[in-house]
């Protein structure tokens, strides 16, 4: 059985005559063990999904789903206090820019600590000691020492590590990484990622490494879902998706990247941007974008069917397949 | 570099430091954010600037830009060395070379449309009738793919990227000889980057503009550049065209920093060499070599003996060892 199945989530916000779904309908499973990879633009509603999973969207955004099970819990009917046993313990969560997400007030050994003194029980030596092993975990040199820092001393990938210290604390069954590197340089990136990749398969944690990098997911996903504006539009086997995409946007997506077209002197550019509240297109959320566009999509929104939501999919030649 | 066209913009020895206050008690310490830097860029040619936080490529760009003043080297600006000149004739070197910065969220004024964002220089600069400015300010806007009605609007109105085509707008408005653009596509989506990045080199092409390319995004510099300069902690450590850089590159810092960037396709895909470690602070700097603590080549040599730049397999590299170090 999959640890976590989303089925039809959706979170809305604004008015209640006209909610703009922020997340329209989104299917997932992520199975123990395994890393999956979610890619999207700025207002996909990648993140917004996730937050949503651990219960951080909050009034005025309206979050519903027709299933939402993790690990054998029901987490729709949970109750508050049922939830937060699960949450942050079996699920945890590393955010985009450690600087920020950190408490600036209290050492990063007291917030490291904070969730094994809740969750596990965990006092006096037992605590220190796990909080010195974890910092190990994460390769912060002279951890002893670095417990007692403020967030302010350490570095953007210092940070981050003691972001991953946290997330982990607890051995969650599922670890959501939300743009973990972004905000990194590309050599810290790179350590950070060897880093996750190395915790993940040590200690058969699920991942789902949220991102807007085409390229730093194909190195670690084993499948990865490429969402648009809300909804998932492509879900496939990570060789496969980079080798053949189906959906027009994952081929744009892929083409614009610059290593895509080396020695091309333009990059080819997808035109327009993703619609926001005002300008959603009543068909396929991506009609007014495609190169491929029909009559039929204009008029209405395409399902996920066989894991691509277009009525005519991309073949292996990158050409709409009619019929 | 390029030998056949003189050289527009030419540094020599750039270098920038900075006091910074430690409290009452202690002495004020010396950030070494530029130490001697030294290139040439020629006409209607891409510079890139490659380095991560820290390694002064920003400061490099207030040294351009005329912002601020070296500390020691020289600047020539069209030939014209920047710190002995007037200050009238300083004023109209400003405005041919422009800038481009990162946040187009933070680099706009809330307050102002873009008619009146994009006339401030030509105000400042021109003696251009309204009229005349208003008729450049309509071709510019087209020219970065922007509607004569955008003129009215203010920058909440637009995306990124658009705000980004009106950071483009206002620093080619003057039709200046060199841009500077300092991570211009980082705070961009994917797919907006693209044609962000198509834009500079169709404005390249038809005015001629030299740009100087500061960018930590190896595989955009690949795209966009014509000559790469990598930086590391205030100095250049390897120089030279692309091609040579991006088939071989040979000094220990690019190649690390090349092997971090992750690629799509497997056989793009360079053997990672781990750097160990984080940047050293520029208040502390190390002896010898900066990046020798990370290095794993390093020998007692490059603890002690700083190294400079020197031409080696077509290119100026500022390494000991580079003979040594198997390709």
């Amino acid at each position: 059985m999959a640890l976590l199945t989303i089925k039809n989530l959706r979170v809305e916000f604004g008015a209640t005559a006209h909610p703009f779904p922020a997340v329209d309908g989104v299917d997932l499973q992520v199975d123990r063990g395994e890393m999956l990879g979610i890619v999207g633009e700025s207002g996909s509603g990648k993140s917004v999904a996730m937050m949503a999973l651990m219960g951080l969207i909050e009034f005025p955004g309206l979050v519903s789903a027709d299933q939402l099970q993790f690990d054998g819990h029901d987490l729709l009917k949970a109750s508050a206090p049922q939830k937060r046993r699960v949450i942050g313990k079996d699920i945890a969560m590393v955010f985009q820019d450690a600087q920020s997400s950190l408490n600036p007030s209290y050492t990063v050994g007291y917030q490291i600590k904070e969730s094994l003194k809740i969750h596990l029980g965990l006092q006096g030596d037992a605590l220190q000691r796990r909080a010195i092993e974890l910092m190990e975990l994460v390769e912060i040199p002279d951890p002893q020492a670095r417990l007692n820092a403020y967030p302010h001393q350490l570095s953007g990938g210092m940070n981050q590590r003691v972001m991953i210290a946290m997330a982990i604390s607890c051995n969650p069954k599922l670890l959501i990484a939300d743009e973990p590197t972004t905000a990194l340089d590309v050599t810290i990136q790179s350590q950070i990622m060897d880093l996750l990749v190395r915790l993940q398969r040590d200690q058969q944690m699920a991942m789902i490494m949220i991102t807007h990098d085409l390229a730093v997911i194909a190195e670690v996903a084993q499948r990865i879902c490429v969402m648009y504006a809300g909804q998932v539009v492509e879900e496939s086997l990570s060789a496969a998706l980079f080798d053949a995409p189906r959906h027009p946007y994952t081929q744009a997506l892929l083409a614009a990247i610059p290593q895509h077209s080396k020695g091309a002197r333009r990059l080819s550019a997808l035109a327009g941007m993703v619609p926001g509240q005002y300008d959603r297109p009543l068909g396929c959320l991506m009609s007014p974008r495609c190169p491929y566009v029909k009559e039929a999509c204009r008029i209405a929104r395409p399902a996920l069917l066989q894991g691509v939501r277009c009525i005519t999919p991309l073949n292996s030649e990158g050409l709409p397949q009619h019929g | 570099m390029d030998k056949t066209s003189a050289p527009l913009l030419e540094a020599e020895g750039l270098t920038r430091h900075y006091k910074v206050n430690q409290g009452l008690f202690r002495p004020a310490a010396t950030v070494k954010a530029l130490n001697g830097v030294s290139f040439q860029l020629g006409a209607a040619r891409t510079l890139a600037v490659v380095g991560e936080s820290g390694c002064g490529k920003s400061t490099l760009a207030r040294q351009l830009t005329m912002i601020e003043s070296a500390t020691a080297g020289s600047l020539r600006i069209e030939g014209v060395d920047v710190a002995r000149v007037e200050a009238d004739t300083i004023k109209a070197m400003r405005s041919r070379v422009q800038m481009v910065f990162q946040n187009p969220y933070a680099s706009l004024n809330p307050r102002k449309t873009i008619a009146y964002t994009l006339d401030e220089p030509l105000t400042i600069n021109t003696q251009l009738s309204a009229k005349a400015r208003a008729e450049k300010i309509e071709i510019m806007l087209a020219k970065v793919g922007l509607r004569a009605e955008h003129a009215r609007r203010y920058p909440h109105m637009f995306s990124g990227g658009q705000r980004q085509r009106v950071a483009i707008a206002r620093a080619m408005v003057l039709e200046p000889r060199i841009l500077v653009a300092d991570e211009p596509v980082s705070a961009l989506d994917v797919s907006i980057q693209a044609q962000i990045l198509n834009l500079f080199m169709d404005l390249q092409q038809e005015f001629g503009t030299s740009y100087v390319f500061i960018s930590h995004n190896l595989s955009v510099v690949e795209h966009i550049a014509d000559d790469v300069m990598v930086m590391y902690l205030g100095s250049a450590v390897e120089c030279g065209s692309k091609a040579t850089l991006f088939a071989q590159p040979l000094h220990p810092y690019t190649r690390a920093l090349m092997s971090a960037t992750p690629a799509i396709r497997p056989e793009d895909r360079r053997v990672k060499i781990p750097i160990l470690g984080e940047l050293p602070s520029p208040l502390h700097m190390p002896t010898g070599c900066a990046f020798h603590q990370r290095c794993s080549y390093a020998n007692e040599r490059c603890a002690h003996e700083v190294p400079t730049l020197r031409l080696y397999a077509d290119r100026q590299i500022a390494c000991h060892r580079v003979e040594e170090i198997p390709v």
